[in-house]
């Protein structure tokens, strides 16, 4: 009898740490979430939003963070295409034409998964070494190009995911109709639209988040970006540089950046998981 | 023989070959270009990793050319302008806050990745993982930010007096020995939370592939829910958790724009868990900016990135290899 109470007791201590590191996690999102968003909603305001900072932004001069919103979407926009345009033919080459766990599916998938981990600070560095290869300078197109690299294998591995779980059926069918697997894959992207805008979203919400990868290779300018070969400002970088600043009244609009930021990822983020609920129904399982 | 070839009628073999023959020339010269393509994508990509490393390297070669290896990650005075390049108190800097962040957040993440796995209905899964997923989506920046507005003023006025008052007599790790709330602690706390939900989604899709008829078993014997799990746990689970361990540490080790804000960036060994330190990744990124002026400075900071990229390399390659070898076997 006594042992038994031992035993039921060892039960409850240890369901009741593992409930109290579940709300504990639970507290500290919306501790992060409370603190920004109250921080960041008391110095917001309209102009932030519309205009690009003025002269002596930096010591407390009007203007606003336009051109780093605006720089973070060109960069986040031309990274998840770039991404998509090598992701998409990689998981379709995955799918079509190697056999479920053969050597080199799980070689790809190995270097996917170990490309996921490097950190994008190394990315940035790399992206650095080639720009000095390639002669460029610090620039959109640079910063375009390394953020891709970053988000590849998130995106690459989150539709890889959705694809596995398209049933088999599909694949013999469409082949004993006599389609070439070219055209197979044609029919299986359609198939998993829902996903693939899924993992696009879900890597651009990164790519805008990300910092270190675009601090070397996109610079930062107070203008607003023209061109592929002008430095652009990110939001990540706008939040760091303003908090930077001696100034109380340039480190609130860091606040309120931060609150602009967190906004944007949280509502990609949450379309990526409609995406997944509405557009899925048109899909056969 | 006569009678066998009228009863078994096989159809031709039909290898790749002669069905490619029957298709129009238009379908197999699409089918060939978007086999090569995507296949020269894959390969491109598989080669990237290498590529990354090689340029790393080259880009810090004449600094590894100039002084010994042992020297650079021993040394432990850093000033460029007078070409002394120690590594040592960024190696230790980045090994301590990382050290701390796994302190503080292996233990709940374990704990969260089996109740996910053993304890929860689909039902509470459904709000328990978006809730990991947000932590995953924060940004680091806003990290950072969190860290400055709520972490930083918390050790500066209540943690660290307390932990100087009490623990602090015990052993020179817990003295506060520097007042402004910046340092190894608060670095390494936010760090803890970043990692926290990679940590705990491993362990759980690990725990996951453990087939379920062994907690039946167990079950089935008398044990609590508790028991099951533990044996599950240690069957099972054990290399995958440590696994799941060894890729939060590589992803905390590599973290930069956070750790950067909070740890007070001065090259200096720290000696207490309130002492200021410096990492790898905010050694790159704090520099990079001067790295032009000297000429050995931007090979070092490409020859930090490639320690940094050697560690979470090999780190990676283990922890995915066993992974791969457990979520496999069921």
């Amino acid at each position: 009898m006594n042992r038994r109470r031992r035993r039921m007791i060892e039960e409850a201590i240890f369901v009741g740490l593992m409930r109290f590191s579940v709300v504990a996690a639970a507290a500290v999102v919306t501790l992060i979430l409370g603190v920004v968003t109250m921080r960041g909603v008391a110095a917001l305001s309209w102009e932030m939003l519309t205009q690009p900072p003025g002269s002596g932004y930096y010591m407390g001069g009007g203007g606003g963070i336009l051109n780093a919103i605006a720089g973070s979407l060109l960069l986040a926009l031309g990274a998840t295409v770039l991404a998509s345009l090598l992701a998409v033919p990689l998981v379709m080459f995955l799918h079509g034409y190697l056999k479920r766990g053969s050597r080199s599916a799980s070689l790809l998938r190995l270097t996917l998964d170990v490309m996921w981990g490097i950190p994008s600070i190394v990315y940035g560095a790399f992206g650095f070494a080639l720009m000095i290869f390639l002669g460029l300078r610090a620039s959109l197109l640079a910063g375009i190009i390394t953020l891709a690299l970053v988000i590849l294998p998130l995106m690459a591995r989150t539709f890889d995911e959705i694809v596995t779980m398209s049933p088999r059926e599909l694949r013999e069918t469409t082949m004993a109709l006599g389609a070439t697997r070219w055209e197979f894959l044609g029919v299986l992207v359609r198939q998993t639209i829902p996903g693939l805008t899924t993992a696009v979203l879900l890597a651009f919400a990164r790519g805008i988040g990300d910092a270190a990868s675009v601090l070397f290779t996109a610079g930062y300018t107070n203008s607003m970006p023209h061109s592929l070969l002008r430095p652009v400002a990110s939001l990540p970088l706008a939040i760091f540089f303003q908090l930077g600043t001696p100034f109380a009244e340039v480190r609130a609009r860091a606040y309120a950046a931060a609150f602009v930021l967190t906004v944007m990822i949280l509502v990609i983020s949450l379309l990526a998981q409609l995406s997944m609920a509405r557009l899925g129904r048109n899909v056969i399982r | 023989m006569e009678q066998r070839r009228e009863t078994i009628v096989l159809p031709p073999r039909t290898d790749t070959w002669s069905l490619r023959r029957r298709l129009s020339a238009g379908r197999q010269i699409k089918e060939l270009i978007a086999r090569s393509w995507m296949m020269v994508v894959s390969v491109a990509t598989c080669l990237l990793i290498v590529l990354i490393a090689a340029a790393l390297y080259q880009r810090s070669q004449p600094l590894l050319a100039a002084f010994p290896l042992g020297e650079l990650l021993s040394g432990t005075t850093w000033l460029p302008s007078r070409n002394q390049f120690g590594f040592a108190p960024f190696i230790i800097g980045s090994i301590a806050v990382t050290g701390v962040a796994m302190v503080a957040a292996v233990v709940p993440a374990i704990l969260t990745g089996i109740y996910l796995s053993e304890y929860t209905s689909t039902r509470a899964r459904g709000w328990l993982k978006p809730l990991l997923d947000l932590l995953v989506g924060i940004p680091s920046v806003v990290y950072g930010l969190w860290g400055i507005l709520f972490v930083v003023p918390l050790v500066r006025d209540h943690i660290g007096p307390w932990s100087d008052r009490t623990l602090g007599q015990l052993s020179p790790i817990f003295v506060q020995t520097n007042r402004s709330g910046y340092g190894l602690l608060s670095a390494g706390f936010v760090l803890g939370i970043m990692v926290f939900p990679l940590i705990a989604a491993v362990t759980e899709e690990v725990l996951r592939s453990v087939p379920r008829e062994m907690r039946e078993a167990v079950v089935c014997l008398g044990a609590t829910r508790w028991e099951a799990t533990k044996c599950v746990v240690r069957r099972r689970g054990m290399a995958g958790i440590v696994a799941a361990v060894v890729l939060g540490f590589s992803r905390a080790y590599g973290e930069t724009l956070a750790v950067m804000m909070l740890i007070g960036n001065t090259v200096t060994i720290p000696r207490s868990l309130f002492a200021t330190a410096y990492s790898l990744p905010a050694l790159i990124a704090n520099n990079y900016g001067e790295m032009m002026s000297v000429p050995l400075y931007e090979s070092a900071l490409m020859g930090a990135a490639l320690a940094l990229l050697v560690v979470v390399l090999s780190f990676n390659i283990i922890a995915r290899l066993v992974i791969n070898r457990l979520t496999h076997r069921s």
